[in-house]
């Protein structure tokens, strides 16, 4: 039992990172039906950024407290994403939007490419460690323990979610999303700028791309030029399970896999009898994606498309 | 009409001599290790067209092909290799491979028939890692794989006793192990080629087409939707099942590392940037694509050459630039290097009619 709680929380914990993520592949698909490969690397260059501020505040020997220093580091690498998702969506994306729709996501790809060189040019091929300036403490629940880390990544999902909520339902530019969403030139006529929505949606998703990298690196200790790929794949598989485009569905996708993701690792041997080991935990995270959509082809959240709507 | 069939058979002629001394013209120029890279892209054109079979005719995403190609490579590798001491002929192993791999086609094809677009390409996504992840894990509690280390002494191709391991003299010209797998490889390549091309205007063919553009029409048209996808399935499956035997009596060694996601985007990259559905667009892509990130290892003699030293490791930078010549060439070329007479069709209709709404909005405003 106290294991389950332990995998439970665990699970969590990485699910709300994934479902940040795969919010900015929702968002964006919601509206262009674009899969941004390139996602992915945003929140690697967010870890990168905020890893370097970090390591030169604590370098220069400023006497801050750490989780001062932590904040620090996010202030710096939100902008930063946001200015790249900017100019991602700038130069690849829209010069393509009457294009066949493949053709941007070979650009999509090619972007994703080229971030992931850059970030080893600058950064180097070996992993980046972060400081041990955030608070360590560990508390009781239920039987397992959870740690003032894993506190502040709930927390701050939750906060973030929440925000994300309320800015889509109840404000115009949520109201003008929803519009450009169900359709451009609708809500053109309408008087909505769908060039501004657009790059607003890839700003947002990239500011919580961001902060998702922050806490990944943060979590585990670690940030490499490589993170993003395997994060984003896990985050995409996310906005899909709970039906892409569905932003309540990507935070339902990303929790779901983190918990099946840490229960399959912790279980996975007991149930096929020690024939599986825990290096099976992504092929059982990849089998019950396949076997959702199989009975919900368009996610759990995700709306019944008619054939051919 | 008797001018125009024997200028296209000269055509033929030539292009044949052509692709005959190409490997000697290379190993003179660039050397032998360019043979070899030759030999790759051949395999990657053959992979290309399977997928094409997937992507380009039938409409289907498919982001997790390399797993056929695994399945192939495997599958030749077992069957001919120390692992597990058996031997089997060339003409006995590569057929098996094939199979299998049209058989994990169907497999794959068969519970994915109901999703579309997007959904369809992250399931097959999830399918080439399933895959991958077992053979990187198979080798506990029984070893079948070899897990990460992969299989070593694969045999090499043999061809009526012939080993294309070593070199062979003919006609007192010397042939490396290299060349003969390179006319091994232009036959095979040449025979998917026909075969994607006979299949294109086939009434299967032409069901693909038709399922891709509008599958509820095709339905209504009374094709059979199911087995029609499946076959698209079943059939590029077994180009990448054949490549893959290919592949690991090519190069002797094989593991999981070589099937990795990564492969799969770059085969999907090929197709869609050397225009999809079309053959000739669809072969550019795939030499393409090979070809360049080698041509990109000599930007360190270029640095040199300009800047006096080495500023940025060739290695580093390779992929960096790769990226670009991606993103670049699909911003100007929206539809491929060469698209299809189709396509593009649908391209410049789209623009005109495009216009005209324009027009008529413009002469209702005033």
């Amino acid at each position: 039992m106290d294991i389950f709680v332990q995998q439970l929380i665990n699970g969590l914990v990485l699910g709300s990172v994934y479902a940040l993520v795969a919010l900015g592949y929702t968002m964006v698909y919601g509206i262009l039906e674009l899969i941004n490969f390139a996602h992915g690397e945003v929140t690697m260059v967010g870890a990168m950024v905020a890893l370097t501020v970090i390591s030169a505040l604590v370098g220069s020997g400023v006497q801050l407290p750490g989780m001062v220093i932590a904040l620090l580091g996010l202030l710096a690498a939100i902008p930063a994403c946001m200015a790249l998702g900017f100019t991602i969506e700038r130069l690849a994306y829209r010069p393509l939007r009457n294009a066949p729709r493949l053709a941007p996501l070979i650009t999509a790809i090619g972007v994703s490419i080229v971030l992931q060189n850059l970030a080893m040019l600058i950064w180097g091929r070996q992993y980046i460690t972060f400081p041990p300036i955030l608070p360590q403490g560990r508390h009781q629940l239920l039987g397992a323990t959870i740690t003032d880390i894993q506190v502040a990544i709930l927390g701050t999902s939750v906060v973030l979610m929440l925000g994300l909520t309320l800015l889509v339902k109840k404000t115009r530019l949520g109201r003008a999303m929803r519009a450009t969403a169900q359709s451009p030139q609708i809500a053109g006529l309408m008087g909505v700028n769908a060039n501004t929505v657009i790059s607003l949606t890839f700003v947002m998703g990239s500011g919580l791309a961001a902060v998702a990298g922050v806490m990944v690196s943060a979590y585990y200790g670690l940030a490499h030029y490589y993170m993003g790929f395997l994060l984003g794949l896990k985050a995409f598989s996310a906005a899909v399970l709970g039906g892409i485009g569905n932003i309540g569905g990507a935070v339902l996708g990303g929790l779901l896999l983190g918990v099946i993701e840490s229960l399959g690792a912790g279980y996975i041997g007991d149930l096929t009898g020690g024939f599986l080991g825990s290096n099976y935990q992504d092929v059982f995270a990849f089998f019950v994606l396949i076997l959702v959509l199989l009975f919900r082809p368009s996610g759990l959240l995700g709306e019944r498309v008619g054939e051919r709507a | 009409m008797l001018r125009s069939k024997r200028r296209a058979w000269l055509t033929f002629i030539a292009l044949g001599v052509m692709l005959a001394v190409l490997p000697f013209v290379v190993d003179f120029g660039l050397g032998r290790s360019w043979v070899r890279i030759m030999d790759l892209a051949l395999l990657y054109v053959m992979l290309a067209l399977g997928l094409n079979i997937v992507v380009g005719y039938a409409g289907l995403l498919d982001l997790g092909y390399i797993a056929f190609y695994a399945v192939g490579a495997y599958c030749y590798a077992l069957l001919s290799s120390p692992q597990f001491g058996l031997h089997l002929p060339f003409w006995a192993v590569l057929p098996i491979g094939a199979a299998v791999a049209g058989l994990f086609g169907v497999l794959l094809g068969a519970p994915t028939l109901r999703l579309r677009g997007d959904y369809l390409a992250i399931v097959t996504l999830g399918f080439g890692e399933i895959i991958r992840i077992f053979l990187n894990n198979l080798n506990a509690p029984v070893n079948i794989t070899n897990g990460p280390q992969g299989i070593n002494q694969i045999d090499p191709v043999s061809l009526m006793g012939v080993s294309l391991g070593k070199s062979h003299e003919l006609f007192g010209i010397s042939l490396s192990s290299p060349h003969q797998y390179y006319y091994l490889f232009l036959v095979l390549t040449l025979l998917v080629v026909f075969v994607s091309m006979r299949l294109q205007n086939s009434r299967i063919g032409r069901a693909w087409a038709a399922i891709r553009e509008d599958e509820v029409a095709a339905e209504a048209m009374g094709i059979n939707v199911r087995n029609i996808k499946l076959l698209a399935f079943a059939m590029g499956a077994t180009f990448g099942g054949l490549a893959g035997g290919l592949f690991a009596g090519f190069q002797g060694f094989i593991s999981p590392e070589s099937f990795n996601l990564m492969e799969s985007i770059m085969i999907l990259c090929m197709i869609v940037l050397g225009g999809m559905g079309n053959i000739p667009g669809v072969i550019l892509g795939a030499l393409l694509l090979t070809v360049l990130p080698e041509a990109l290892r000599y930007t360190g003699d270029m640095q040199r050459a300009w800047l006096g030293h080495v500023v940025v490791d060739p290695s580093d930078l390779r992929m960096l630039l790769f990226g670009m010549a991606l993103i670049l060439v699909m911003l100007f070329r929206p539809a491929g290097l060469l698209p299809s007479r189709q396509r593009k069709r649908e391209l410049v209709a789209e623009d005109e009619i495009a216009a005209q709404e324009q027009a008529s909005v413009y002469d209702a405003r005033h």
